[in-house]
């Protein structure tokens, strides 16, 4: 920036008539950087913040399958489920095994169904582990759909989806950096809080919230994008390299998935699963075996392929063991990638947080929440900050009431949508065709629903009565999980699984945090300009009101 | 009429930096990412350099797109960087291979 060093700001900025400063411009950027997109930004922080629980909550949708109390062997499971896929995939080029773990009471498949390309030729299944058969559980799709949701939405092409978040996630990268610039005193306003003091309160809770999270906000952000990298910056990919032979190379720095070569058309038996996995746990520990990847089974060219966990490093970068098939030769151990690559990985890795131990999920799970409150706040904060100055308070203008309506439907209308599709999970009957689906469309009929009801009612009432329904619907999902299934909070609780019971008492906090926030939003009595005068009017002798403090300019002019 | 037709006109400029920032930006990051294949490091390394930092000059020029004084310095700028990397993407387009 062409700023003269000597330019002592304030003082000569308000001696010459100069246009706005750059606070004021970065404000207003974070302001319509922001609001545009951040019913999507607040949408994808709620469903990421719970997706590293994903495992966690796709347990609790399956209750008919027990309570994992110790992990079994990661060999075992694999040359099972290898066997029950003789059967199952018969005839597949390719099948891929996902192994439990101690978050992950299933096995799960998917495989190439023979003589198809493209995207539509996987299949998947979940697999009980003890039996390696098809898991006999309700047809659900687990906490997997909040993980989807989080980046590429539902009910509309999986690319343009994954755009569309791409370029939300680009506006919270640019949100973040105005933010920051905008704001002059970042450690000092950590510390200030004024509680019930309207927009103040609003604003303070907005700093105190990104700036307490700033640096896990920005590592979000920034390795969100990253994960998807390949798909918006593919042009040096493409002007570097011009055969798929030379993308491979690529391919190879990011990727452990093998693709299928031709099968040479001379049967062969594999040799036994179990001695390879045997060879990868010797290496990285028993239960640090993520996948096992078999091309061509039954061929004399079929590979092996076997990948390392998450445990003991954050990187999700490429290494594995690769074995030749029928005689189990190792040909291959990956365990490096190039230094850009690694970059990479390391980044992918701090987004999912699936190396962390519970203690760092945790806490991975409390800073996003804030994220998403920060998202949240900065919402409310557009509206509280205009009321105050609508001429006529009744009848707001159109972008105000827009903004205000979608406000309440994103903010408190989610919590319910996805309380909803619990509800759903634990309603819907057993024998539903496409069950699992009808699962994703009652979020979405529960989320269409809170917008109707947000478009219908005064905006305050919504506010409180979606909060309080919000609250209800979380609170009584374990009271329903007790009636409908025989592994209630209590029985949970006595059996040591705490999985189940960890869930159900996070949605009891999640429930409270509803009522707190019902009950202040009951209590908050919004300012509005004809009111002030009139109390103004009514005590002339009065000190200035309390939101309008002086000598504060970077806060005034960070609200403003 | 000729109040809808000026506040048209005065839209412009922030237009034209919408514009900038959106599509200028992405550009912008685009030619970063081809120009990193330039780089004397493996290509593979250097294709994911690119792409790994494509999204800070992203973010970078839209926030110099709103900072400066005016719409016609945004564009100068943008320009001004893409002068460097262009010859360096140019270089990879032509099949140069540094590596």
């Amino acid at each position: 920036m062409s700023r003269r060093p000597n330019d002592t700001k304030p003082a000569k900025a308000r001696t010459a008539p100069q246009p706005r400063g750059i606070r004021q411009t970065m404000s207003d950027l974070h302001i319509w950087a922001g609001l545009l997109v951040g019913w999507i930004l607040y949408a994808m922080f709620l469903t990421g913040t719970v997706s590293y629980f994903k495992d966690e909550i796709s347990q609790w949708m399956r209750p008919e399958l027990a309570h994992q109390a110790e992990v079994p062997d990661p060999a075992l499971v694999a040359a099972r489920i290898a066997g029950e896929l003789q059967t199952v995939a018969a005839g597949s080029p390719q099948w891929s095994i996902g192994l439990p773990d101690a978050r992950n009471n299933t096995a799960s498949a998917f495989w190439r169904k023979p003589g198809v390309e493209g995207r539509r030729a996987f299949q998947s299944a979940t697999f009980d582990p003890a039996t390696g058969h098809k898991v006999a559980a309700r047809d659900t799709g687990g906490g997997e759909f909040f993980y989807r949701f989080h980046f590429q939405f539902h009910y509309m092409p999986v690319l343009w989806a994954r755009w569309l978040a791409g370029f939300c996630a680009m506006f919270m990268l640019v949100a973040i950096v105005s933010g920051v610039i905008t704001h002059k005193k970042i450690f000092i306003d950590f510390f200030t809080f004024r509680w019930g003091k309207g927009q103040r309160s609003w604003l303070d809770a907005h700093n105190a919230l990104s700036v307490f999270g700033l640096p896990f906000h920005a590592m979000i952000t920034y390795t969100g994008l990253v994960t998807l990298m390949s798909l918006y910056m593919p042009w040096g990919e493409q002007a570097a390299f011009k055969t798929p032979a030379e993308r491979q190379q690529l391919r190879a720095e990011t990727s452990a998935f093998v693709q299928p070569g031709k099968p040479s058309g001379q049967a062969a038996a594999l040799a036994p699963i179990e001695d390879m996995v045997r060879q990868a746990q010797a290496r990285w520990g028993r239960d640090n075996i993520n996948r096992v990847t078999i091309t061509h089974p039954g061929d004399a060219s079929a590979r092996v392929s076997i990948t390392r966990g998450d445990e003991g490093r954050a990187s999700v970068s490429p290494q594995f063991l690769l074995f030749e098939g029928p005689t189990g030769r190792l040909l291959q151990a990956k365990d490096s990638v190039g230094p850009a690559a690694e970059t990479r990985g390391v980044m992918y890795a701090l987004h999912l947080g699936r190396f962390g131990d519970t203690v760092t999920r945790w806490l991975y799970f409390l800073v996003s929440l804030a994220g998403t409150a920060m998202v949240g706040t900065g919402l409310v904060l557009w509206t509280v900050k205009r009321r105050a100055k609508l001429p006529d308070p009744e009848r707001p203008y159109f972008g105000f009431r827009l903004v205000e309506r979608l406000n309440i439907a994103a903010i408190a209308g989610l919590s319910i949508a996805m309380a909803g599709m619990l509800w759903a999970n634990r309603l819907l009957p057993l024998g539903l065709a496409q069950r699992a689906e009808w699962e994703v469309h009652a979020f979405f009929i529960v989320w269409g629903a809170t917008l109707a009801w947000a478009l219908l009612r005064p905006a305050r009432r919504a506010w409180i009565e979606l909060l309080w329904t919000g609250a209800a619907a979380l609170a009584l999902l374990p009271l329903l999980n007790a009636l409908t299934t025989d592994r209630g909070l209590l029985a949970s609780l006595r059996a040591g699984d705490w999985i189940f019971a960890g869930l159900e008492l996070t949605l009891l906090a999640l429930a409270a945090l509803h009522v707190a926030l019902a009950i202040r939003t009951a209590r908050h009595k919004p300012k509005l300009r004809p009111q002030r005068q009139a109390a103004a009017a009514r005590r002339p002798a009065a000190p200035p009101p309390p939101d309008e403090p002086v000598g504060e300019p970077a806060l005034q002019e960070a609200a403003r | 009429m000729s109040a809808v037709l000026a506040k048209a006109l005065g839209a412009g400029p922030l237009v034209s930096r919408i514009v900038a920032a959106v599509l200028g930006g992405y550009a912008l990051a685009a030619l970063t990412s081809v120009a990193a294949v330039a780089l004397p490091i493996d290509r593979a390394q250097a294709v994911l350099t690119g792409m790994l930092a494509s999204f800070v000059v992203y973010a970078g020029a839209v926030i110099w797109v709103f900072a400066v004084r005016s719409a016609r310095r945004a564009w100068a700028g943008l320009l001004a960087a893409a002068v460097p990397l262009g010859l360096a993407a140019w270089s990879v387009w032509n099949g140069g291979s540094p590596s």
